[in-house]
């Protein structure tokens, strides 16, 4: 290849990334700038890439006026206890399937594969009808208990597949040395899976701090709404409030955010696991 | 040195029946917790959604839950919403994973090449995958709305509208929006699931083929796409099912409107069972969803057996 | 230290049979070398011993307790595996101290056993160290070493040296043998390969199979292999093969082979006129000598010098033959003269295989 061939394929190459960049940020760089656009500029300054003057006085009036800092404790109080019961019970079934060979494991794992082919909007009306009587809508508990549900089939899949990384040999010369098979797992393999775990975390929160459906249907008090159902609930009442609105949208961005740079590494492995999870 | 009887031929041994019960239950005491919980959410529902599909279940009158047999489906057979929601259905899904699919292939060729601020640009241009789909459809919705979004004061400039009006509320093109939308949120998916596949590739090979003689288009013809097919075949595929099953962008953005014009089959079940607290016609659909869905994967496993019958 | 009882011990998995009854006494302080080709069960077999895999059939005892249904904890062995399955979050000290902590042993008697391996094995200065930040021979090492600071009734080795490089691997050859002089601990030790085997062994048990071929010392096995396939496996480079028929007449017992050569024997055979036997004789047993001597003449096909001597390949009867000789100036086409001394000959039966009694 000539040189200025070269350099002509290398400044093309750079552009297309350039221009996948600015496609990926511009929505939430909008979103971004209306929230910090004081309303009076609104309208007048539409499409100016930036305001003649930035305000944060959305994000005060969000954070000290409105609903939103119990969406957003409700929020995380959800996508944490879900994150966390899955990440343990998904470690301890996803270690059977890495590690044991058992007669029915073949049907477990199809099992686990049928949940995540089937629409969940089908379960939305059967759900909502089992959880009503036993005081569960309207409830984090209740939206915790379908969460952890619909999760821990991917977020097993996910483990097993960083527990399949661990060499066996490893719990084999623990229980040589004297340890029994769960001591094995639980001083050398799972302090090696740690950033496994710690994945495993992370996609499980951003899942369910996403979810919305299931929130919308289980959930009608404000009380308790989740973000999702907060911000929705907003948007049809309030629905000139447009600053307002996109500052509590990069509010909900931020924990979003956070755990993709946390998992980023292990964005592979997750897609991968959950094939046909989002 | 001590010894046993050496020749002595020892009956197969059987150790104590509490012992082997308890090698035998390991695995399930792990997986036992999770698998009693997808039962209990998953597997019950469904088969309880199943029943109301032939059920009058409606939230407000407290008087039903008779079983009714096939009216459901007799409704179903003549709702011309319903008809329109699959055809949606198609068009969303099959639009969504041509471009998603197509735009990720690009990135993750662009990507596999080393350059300096690689890991930045990758976090960079992956970033929409993290944002909560919820949130993703709101923001779309802004950019399309002429108030505060800046896309149909340029899609005018540009010459493409007449006037800048809000996508999502033409009854002709709206099913673009959440389409845009989900374009904009899935091709990091495919990005990612290519990239590994394409960074998987021995390296040699493509020296290999260079050596031969083969340029850049070749290389990619001849080895990239050979080795990438069985990831695509499979994200493809699979990806086809979630995406008709998504209906979050819908709902957040267009909630089916205007007039039922971008309603998928998905999203006509949440309306059913959400707004009109229908969950017997409701559940009627979404079995009508699950058949469609099964014949599908039915298809793709005979479509492969053949494939491979064939190679 | 123990002696290892195993009785007609057999492995299946599922329908798959992988050993097919096995029987072995292990004497205290033996040390003793599975050897075989991939796939011959010798590692199935030691990983039963160890209580990694269940027993389908037969018994294995530790010092005469019967251990089928112990837990690997329970069987007071320690093992260094092939991958060394050092725990890569802990410190070499933790990872040689991790047995003697879980079995609660004093503080100080710990610190003692460590410091004794550690000097035993040139490790004091990387004891801080975790096993990332440890070259292979290193690694290898601390898995000795872990091994050792227990006591333990007896030493498995599966294949421990066979991720290093020729030279490491030599070396620790050396030390492994050292090491069982100064512990005269039982060990088994699992490799395919038979220099190892041969160097290491008070007793050589060689599989192939899942059956046991034949078991004796080093030299044994060398000088009397009782089938062709310990004939084959053993000595490098490998023993000449070719087959003759056994003549009985009168001028006395010969083999008689391809293109009518005979090679005359030392003596009678129970075998009977006219049968198909298979002769095996080591390159290093064939004599060189030049054209003008007694034997059989032939030309060198191929010249293999390998510093010490040279190997030769020769056609001296339809079947290319190695000799090895120490003569270093020998070259391409040069035409010699071999003999087959009827000491050096190895006769199996052609169809069992056997050795010929």
């Amino acid at each position: 290849m000539t040189r200025s061939k070269r350099i002509a394929g290398t400044i093309a190459h750079r552009s297309a990334i350039l221009v996948y960049i600015v496609v990926a940020l511009f929505p939430l760089y909008w979103l971004l700038k209306v929230s910090v656009t004081p309303n009076d500029l609104l309208y007048s300054e539409g499409v100016r890439l930036w305001p003649s003057h930035a305000s944060v006085d959305h994000y005060l009036f969000v954070l000290k006026h409105s609903d939103f800092p119990r969406f957003f404790q409700n929020s995380v109080i959800v996508s944490g206890s879900t994150a966390f019961i899955v990440t343990i019970l998904a470690s301890c079934a996803g270690y059977a399937l890495s590690r044991f060979a058992f007669r029915g494991k073949y049907w477990i794992v199809i099992l686990m594969l049928l949940t995540q082919m089937f629409p969940l909007v089908m379960l939305i009306a059967p759900i909502f009808k089992m959880l009503s009587p036993l005081g569960l809508t309207n409830s984090l508990t209740g939206l915790v208990i379908v969460y952890v549900a619909f999760n821990v089939p991917f977020a097993t899949f996910l483990m097993q597949s960083f527990f399949d990384g661990i060499p066996k040999d490893l719990e084999e010369a623990a229980m040589i040395d004297g340890a029994t098979r769960f001591r094995a797992f639980s001083q050398i393999i799972l302090p090696l899976t740690l950033p496994g775990i710690a994945a495993t975390l992370g996609f499980v929160f951003t899942a369910a701090w996403s979810e919305l459906l299931f929130a919308l249907m289980l959930i009608s008090s404000s009380g308790v709404s989740t973000f999702p159902v907060g911000l929705l609930s907003f948007v049809s009442k309030f629905s000139v409030d447009f600053g307002q609105m996109m500052a509590a949208g990069v509010l909900a961005l931020i924990p979003a955010c956070l755990f993709f740079l946390f998992i980023q590494r292990y964005l592979v492995q997750g897609l991968t696991a959950g094939a046909v999870k989002g | 040195m001590t010894t046993v009887a050496q020749h002595a031929r020892l009956p197969s041994d059987h150790r104590p029946f509490l012992r082997r019960l308890a090698t035998a239950s390991e695995p399930w005491l792990y997986s036992a917790p999770a698998l009693i919980l997808i039962v209990a959410v998953m597997l019950v529902p469904l088969a309880l959604g199943l029943s109301y599909a032939f059920r009058d279940v409606r939230l407000l009158n407290p008087f039903s839950g008779g079983f009714v047999g096939l009216q459901h489906f007799e409704t179903l057979a003549s709702d011309k919403n319903f008809a329109r929601a699959l055809k949606n259905t198609l068009f969303w899904a099959g639009a969504s994973v041509f471009f998603q699919f197509t735009f990720g292939l690009i990135l993750a060729l662009l990507l596999d090449r080393p350059f300096r601020g690689r890991a930045l640009a990758q976090a960079l241009v992956f970033l929409p995958w993290a944002v909560p789909s919820f949130l993703s459809g709101l923001n779309w919705a802004w950019l399309f709305n002429p108030v505060v979004g800046p896309l149909p004061h340029w899609l005018t400039a540009l010459g493409i509208f007449d006037a800048p009006t809000n996508l999502l509320s033409d009854p002709q093109n709206a099913m673009w929006g959440p389409i845009i939308a989900n374009i904009w949120w899935g091709i990091p998916f495919f990005a990612i699931t290519l990239l590994a596949a394409l960074q998987a590739i021995p390296r040699d090979l493509y020296e290999a083929a260079a050596i031969d003689g083969a340029n850049a288009f070749q290389r990619f013809w001849s080895i990239t796409l050979p080795f990438l097919a069985p990831t695509i075949a499979i994200t493809v595929l699979l990806r086809t099912v979630w995406i008709s099953n998504f209906a979050d962008l819908i709902i957040v953005m267009t909630k089916g409107g205007p007039a039922d014009r971008t309603q998928i089959v998905a999203s006509y079940i949440f309306t059913q069972a959400f707004r009109r607290l229908d969950f017997g016609y409701a559940s009627a659909i979404a079995l009508v969803l699950l058949l469609l869905l099964m014949a599908y994967s039915l298809l793709i496993v005979l479509l492969r057996q053949t494939m491979l019958r064939r190679a | 230290m123990a002696s290892i009882d195993i009785a007609d011990i057999r492995k299946a998995y599922g329908p798959v049979h992988v050993l097919h009854g096995i029987d072995l006494s292990i004497h205290d302080g033996e040390f003793v070398v599975l050897v075989g080709p991939s796939g011959c069960g010798k590692s199935t077999l030691l990983r039963m011993i160890a209580g990694l895999e269940d027993i389908s059939a037969g018994e294995i005892r530790i010092d005469g307790r019967r251990v089928n249904d112990l837990e690997p904890k329970d069987r007071d062995i320690a093992m260094v595996f092939q991958s060394y399955a050092l725990y890569p979050h802990m410190t070499v000290a933790e990872n040689m101290s991790y047995s003697l902590r879980l079995r609660r042993t004093a503080k100080e008697r710990i610190a003692a056993a460590i410091s004794g391996a550690a000097t035993k094995l040139g490790l004091d200065a990387l004891m801080a160290r975790r096993p990332r930040a440890l070259s292979g021979g290193q690694r290898q090492r601390v898995a000795m070493g872990r091994a050792i600071v227990r006591a333990p009734k007896a030493f498995l080795f599966d294949e421990p040296l066979s991720n290093l490089d020729a030279r490491l691997r030599e070396q620790m050859r050396g030390e492994i043998k050292k090491l069982h002089q100064s512990l005269g601990a039982t060990s088994i030790y699992v490799t395919h390969d038979q220099i190892e085997a041969m160097t290491l062994a008070d007793r050589i048990v060689a599989m192939n199979a899942g059956l046991v071929q034949q078991v004796g010392s080093p030299l044994d096995l060398y000088d009397r292999p009782a089938n062709l396939f310990v004939a084959g496996f053993i000595g490098s480079p490998a023993m000449n093969m070719f087959n003759g028929t056994y003549c009985a007449n009168s001028a006395g017992p010969a083999i008689e082979v391809q293109g009518g050569t005979r090679i005359p024997l030392q003596r009678q055979h129970q075998i009977a006129d006219g049968a198909a036997i298979t002769v095996g004789i080591r390159p290093e047993h064939i004599p060189v000598g030049a054209t003008n001597d007694a034997g059989i003449r032939c030309k060198v096909e191929l010249v293999e010098p390998t510093g010490l001597g040279t190997i030769l390949h020769i056609r001296p009867f339809g079947t290319t033959l190695k000799a090895f000789t120490l003569n270093r100036d020998v070259s391409g086409s040069d035409a010699v003269t071999i003999r087959l001394p009827a000491e050096w000959l190895h006769l199996f039966d052609a169809q069992s295989g056997q050795r010929l009694p």
